[in-house]
């Protein structure tokens, strides 16, 4: 595991501004998921609060990819409740549209649009979902690639881009759509070393402006840096959370130590 | 680290300048090197292909071209002027006696116009769909797409037009009109039929499984002759369904079923990654498919659609089992004219060298669209 808390650079890792408000953005209630009969999600509860910033971790296998998946619909849940943003996650499509358009997310392999530019790729979705003129999708696409820092590609194919470029053109993408909540499924297990701590400098960024997220990562030097809870899952359970000096230094359960112990010892 | 020398120069690491390549690499002589000569098996590959356009391509100019007759009212006359000239060669004034007939079918003659400017309507039509620089080319679409509408009445007449019936059609003018609606219209049926056959409506999948299934399972020539004389069983007593109509309906839906299934193959290849990006920033399903999906699938498919368009465009000829007079139709009837009996080698290389042509032309254009839409690495 590549972890070193050096990567996290120190002007950056400035937390006070992030607050947590008292409102609720996320409750899950006693959520199950089956992949057929295998069981993956077993009793999820859990309440995320305006502006918090919750690291995911558990060995692979354990669900949490899947779990945040459920938060916008990727995954279908079969028992329990999830609601984001007092929106009810049903198989009602207005709400999975409504709820859509409020969360986004990020993924392990990008998922850029091949076929379109880099610019296309971010005003897509604000000029069909949001029904903005192409101008002003491009001048907010333009806005959010100066934030990642690589407006000078905006022309480019994702081909044509490093990983770690690709991937804050991801992010980039997302944020164009103005969402509340962000979820990241492993943003930087697929890149190389040397880019990981540009991708993660653009999530520290987002984090201190306030972003509601929940990331699945192991990169538990940005978990130290910005996390407010770290949730550690296994078997499709949420075995323990806990903010994240706790949670690193007195971790309670076996399963955990032993995790931990597993990824931090080398 | 040591200076690298080259030439007795001595350069400081680092400042080692950009040399060009060696002359014997560059160039038409380097071409040459490298493609044909580069190794003993390249070197025999060479000479046998060298030897074998010396035997094929003189020959086949000769009677092509330089022996051929061009003019003259029968066989007997070419024969008699290619005896003087003391060479055998093609006799292309058959083919030159009966152009009109290859090209218009039995069209009556006094409107062979409206197929002429058909045609040119349809070079027109075809301009923006497959060039994307046309000027004001969203403009000019609208045209494209009125332009089968205006085509069909110039070709069939009414409204103010005299009515020429359809078993007049023949010759290039059948073949196209059968392979480019065939093509225009299997399109958007055979993407359909492939988005179907993903569907998670089991009973839209199976309906797309069986029809795709079916067509497939069945040969062309026995859809056409149930469109010549099945279809009426199942239409209500006393309609009467024009040949044609049944003919380009037959091959459309042949067509189509094929095409589901090289597109299918196209959108196997999205990584599902794509569409859950997609749906992850709300946009609607046939949304996902019209921006993200098909765009990609279908430029992976293009070697399979056009593969596809090319069978299609040359099975048209299959139309002659049910007594339409494609090309080779035309070809066959001329042949039966005492005059100019034994001259089927003519018409069949005049008919081949005229879907060559246009196979060809599908074949580069499909070429040149694929090297258009690469985007990555």
């Amino acid at each position: 595991m590549s972890t070193p808390e050096a990567e996290v650079s120190p002007e950056t890792s400035d937390t006070s501004k992030m607050q947590v408000s008292d409102e609720v953005v996320i409750r899950i209630k006693d959520m199950h998921k089956w992949y057929g009969a295998f069981h993956v999600l077993k009793n999820i509860n859990l309440e995320v609060n305006r502006g918090e910033r919750i690291v995911i971790c558990g060995p692979s296998g354990s669900g949490k990819s899947t779990m945040i998946r459920c938060i916008n619909r990727l995954e279908e849940h079969q028992q329990g409740d999830i609601i984001v943003d007092d929106v009810e996650l049903t198989n009602d499509l207005k709400n999975i549209d409504a709820i859509r358009r409020e969360v986004g997310m990020v993924f392990q392999h990008f998922n850029l649009f091949p076929h379109l530019t880099v610019l296309e790729n971010c005003a897509l979705a604000p000029i069909w979902v949001k029904q903005q003129p192409r101008a002003e999708a491009e001048a907010t696409a333009m806005k959010y690639l100066e934030r990642v820092k690589i407006p000078e590609q905006a022309d480019k194919f994702p081909g044509q881009l490093s990983g770690g470029q690709q991937q804050r053109v991801a992010i980039a993408r997302s944020l164009c759509m103005n969402p509340r909540i962000m979820l990241f499924d492993e943003p930087t297990s697929a890149l190389d070393p040397e880019m990981i701590k540009e991708v993660l400098d653009v999530m520290i960024e987002l984090a201190q402006e306030g972003m509601t997220m929940l990331c699945v990562t192991h990169e538990m030097g940005f978990a130290k840096t910005v996390a407010n809870r770290v949730i550690f899952m296994d078997g499709g359970e949420i075995i323990e959370q806990n903010e994240p000096h706790e949670f690193f230094d007195n971790p309670q359960h076996e399963r955990t130590q032993l995790f931990l112990s597993q990824i931090l010892a080398h | 680290m040591s200076s690298v020398v080259e030439e007795g120069k001595t350069y400081e690491p680092g400042t080692y300048p950009d040399l060009p390549p060696p002359p014997s690499t560059v160039g038409i002589v380097g071409w040459v090197r490298e493609n044909l000569l580069s190794s003993t098996t390249n070197i025999v590959i060479t000479v046998l292909t060298l030897y074998f356009l010396w035997v094929i391509l003189p020959p086949s100019i000769n009677w092509l071209f330089l022996n051929a007759v061009f003019e003259g009212a029968s066989r007997d006359e070419c024969r008699a002027i290619m005896r003087e000239a003391g060479a055998s060669g093609a006799c292309w004034a058959f083919i030159g006696h009966r152009f009109e007939l290859f090209v218009y079918g039995f069209y009556p003659v006094e409107e062979r116009w409206r197929v002429d400017l058909s045609f040119i309507l349809m070079l027109a039509a075809i301009v923006p769909v497959l060039w994307d620089k046309t000027p004001q080319r969203g403009k000019m679409m609208i045209g494209s797409a009125l332009a089968p509408f205006v085509i069909g009445w110039l070709l069939i007449g009414g409204f103010g037009l005299e009515t020429v019936p359809t078993d007049k059609f023949g010759g290039f003018m059948l073949t196209l009109v059968i392979g480019v609606t065939g093509i225009v219209g299997s399109l958007p049926l055979g993407i359909a039929l492939a988005l179907g056959r993903q569907s998670h409506l089991p009973a839209l999948r199976i309906v797309c499984v069986v029809f795709i299934e079916f067509i497939r399972g069945v040969p062309l020539i026995t859809l056409l002759f149930v469109a010549s004389t099945m279809l009426n069983y199942f239409l209500p007593p006393g309609t009467t369904f024009d040949l044609l109509l049944r003919v380009l309906i037959m091959v459309t839906l042949f067509a189509a079923a094929y095409l589901a299934e090289v597109v299918r193959g196209g959108l196997q290849a999205i990584p599902k990654g794509q569409i859950e990006a997609a749906d992850a920033m709300g946009l609607k399903y046939w949304q996902s498919m019209r921006l993200i999906i098909l765009p990609q699938a279908l430029k992976i498919s293009i070697p399979g659609i056009v593969n596809t368009f090319i069978g299609l465009y040359k099975d048209t000829t299959l139309v002659i089992i049910i007594g339409l007079f494609d090309p080779l139709g035309v070809g066959r009837a001329s042949l039966a004219d005492t005059k100019w009996q034994g001259l089927s080698t003519e018409v069949y290389v005049f008919v081949a060298i005229f879907f060559f042509v246009s196979c060809i032309a599908m074949s580069r254009y499909s070429l040149y669209l694929e090297k258009k839409l690469h985007t990555g690495h």
